[in-house]
């Protein structure tokens, strides 16, 4: 396989098999990276070789047709698949590898959270559903924990909302609600890296709008990475996206990139909606 | 031939007639209890002890100790289920050969004949710890009849909450512990909640279980006595107790009171209320639990 880096010169028309945007350190700073990733479901290997880095700050799309690995990746990326899955290969985070046996992963976690492609609001009252976790993990100062309520609540887009009704369960709000609650839960952790899996497709445009405005807004304090099966939604939202197919990356560029020029013909059939 | 209408109609038609025997079934026999017995209760009888010999005794005796003994019962059998209901769900590796043994022994555990785990109780705990017929061995033998209902009862309610749940407690860092003592098992408060009255019910009418091992005598006890470790007190679980189900049983088989058939039906009567009771009192509870849970604190 010809794997396809960055400025070799292409002299024939043929398209490479592969194309992995390789960010260099000196100019971006990078959140977080993965090396020679693999995944399998007992015998059945679902992710190879993954090479992405994440720059800081930035929006990545992982975008592809079901079953191409991109949540299979996402997942992995804190150790959310550890009970189903054998995951392969470093993953490095402020120069840890985190894939490694001896991390404290619920320790990991609060650096790397996690939003679902559901809503997933505890049962318990909107601020209960912000603090449990912050109480949890040993803060008790009301005052502090009222103000990371509000500050969330607003990053997530969702304060105006309700404000008035912080004590009103949580699984009364709608689902485009829930799901900013949910990010709001996430983010009142302060992580570095924020996890999405296709965490609008579950809600209708309006909703799904809001979401990505929220998301606009939290790049400023936040890296995230984000699964979605939209295309406009990545090309709108992120600033990098991922190909992913059967498994492997096949392109990974800044996003204009892989919608306007993508290099392999896979990429071209996928964005151009042509199979998936 | 029937064209799809006609025969969607017999269908119809045919369900209907079986769900409405089941009914039918149901309210005939609970009717013909309650009717038999329910004039027969009073306050009186409901509060005096039994006699063995004369006409005009009651079941208060009885009646109270088929509650402290469902009681006692729970205090010993909730804790191990919970913890064996959660362990089963949450913990376990599913495809383990040791928790498929674990499952395999609670359904057998399940299926014995209530009157084989009496004899067991009777021969283990009443003869070989000298325990006698008492409160306690009662309780432990209702406890090995409860047990793997109630676990599966646990273990069911904590299947109904979403998986989305314990992702979302992980991906917040808490641990699994963490996860399942404050979201998970406040979630499933409810339909456990629901099991243990369900449960409860079928405890209160147990009754073969208990006559070789509580008891089929109910001596008198001393209301005012309320130090568990006096003999005469209601509170003492060395006591021999008969419950309302064995003094159902007893009264039919060998009562020679002259009022025999009229303590048996107001007995009856009584009991069939009770687990109605527990019943309607679990949907109650649930909503309610459910409500509070889901809605303004």
């Amino acid at each position: 396989m010809a794997a396809g880096t960055q400025g070799s010169l292409n002299l024939t028309n043929e398209q490479p098999d592969r194309h992995i945007y390789h960010m260099d350190e000196d100019k971006h700073e990078i959140a977080l990276s993965t090396k020679n990733l693999e995944v399998y479901y007992g015998d059945h290997l679902a992710l190879q070789d993954a090479d992405l880095s994440f720059e800081r700050f930035k929006i990545t799309s992982l975008i592809g047709a079901s079953g191409s690995g991109k949540s299979t990746f996402l997942r992995s990326l804190n150790r959310m698949n550890d009970d189903v899955a054998t995951v392969k290969g470093n993953i490095m985070y402020r120069g840890l590898d985190i894939n490694s046996q001896d991390i404290d992963v619920y320790e990991m976690r609060k650096h790397i959270g996690m939003v679902f492609q559901r809503p997933n609001p505890f049962a318990k009252s909107i601020s209960d559903n912000i603090t449990f976790a912050l109480k949890q993990h040993g803060e008790h100062d009301k005052a502090k924990l009222a103000e990371i309520v509000e500050t969330s609540l607003k990053q997530a887009a969702l304060w105006d909302e309700v404000k008035d009704d912080l004590k009103k369960s949580a699984l009364s709000l709608s689902g485009g609600q829930q799901q900013r609650l949910v990010i709001a839960r996430a983010i009142a952790m302060q992580p570095d890296i924020l996890l999405l899996d296709e965490p609008a497709s579950a809600l209708d445009p309006i909703s799904s709008a809001k979401i990505e405005d929220t998301l606009m807004e939290l790049k400023k304090r936040f890296t995230i990475i984000i699964v979605t099966h939209n295309m406009q939604q990545a090309s709108r939202v992120s600033d990098y996206t991922a190909f992913f197919h059967t498994g492997q990356v096949l392109e990974y560029d800044l996003t204009r990139k892989i919608f306007t020029r993508p290099k392999v013909q896979m990429t071209i059939d996928y964005v151009n909606g042509n199979f998936g | 031939m029937l064209n799809p209408k006609q025969s969607d109609k017999l269908a119809s038609i045919i369900l209907y007639t079986i769900a409405g025997l089941v009914i039918l079934i149901l309210a005939a026999l609970v009717g013909y209890i309650l009717v038999q017995g329910v004039p027969h209760l009073s306050w009186h009888f409901l509060t005096s002890s039994s006699s063995a010999f004369t006409a005009g005794g009651g079941i208060g005796v009885q009646l109270f100790n088929s509650f402290y003994l469902l009681i006692i019962t729970m205090l010993i059998s909730f804790p191990i289920a919970l913890g064996a209901g959660v362990y089963l769900h949450e913990y376990a590796n599913q495809k383990s050969r040791l928790i498929q043994l674990i499952r395999t022994a609670i359904e057998i555990l399940s299926s014995l004949p209530s009157v084989v785990v009496g004899l067991f109780g009777f021969l283990l705990f009443v003869v070989q710890f000298k325990l006698g017929f008492s409160i306690l061995s009662g309780a432990i033998a209702l406890t090995f009849f409860n047990l793997p209902l109630l676990t599966r009862s646990v273990e069911e309610s904590l299947r109904s909450i979403p998986d989305l749940q314990r992702e979302a407690g992980a991906a917040l860092g808490l641990s699994r512990w963490e996860t399942v003592g404050h979201i998970i098992l406040p979630a499933a408060v409810p339909s456990i909640v629901t099991g243990v009255v369900l449960s409860a019910g079928r405890v209160f009418g147990e009754a073969a279980a208990l006559i070789y091992t509580a008891g089929q005598s109910a001596p008198a006890l001393d209301f005012g006595d309320w130090n568990p470790f006096n003999t005469a007190s209601p509170l003492n679980i060395m006591r021999p107790a008969e419950t309302l189900a064995v003094h159902i049983w007893k009264v039919n088989s060998e009562g020679i009171m002259p009022d025999a058939a009229a303590v048996s039906a107001g007995a009856s009567a009584v009991l069939i209320i009770a687990v109605l009771l527990f019943n309607f009192f679990a949907r109650f509870l649930s909503n309610v639990l459910y409500k509070r849970l889901t809605a303004t604190k």
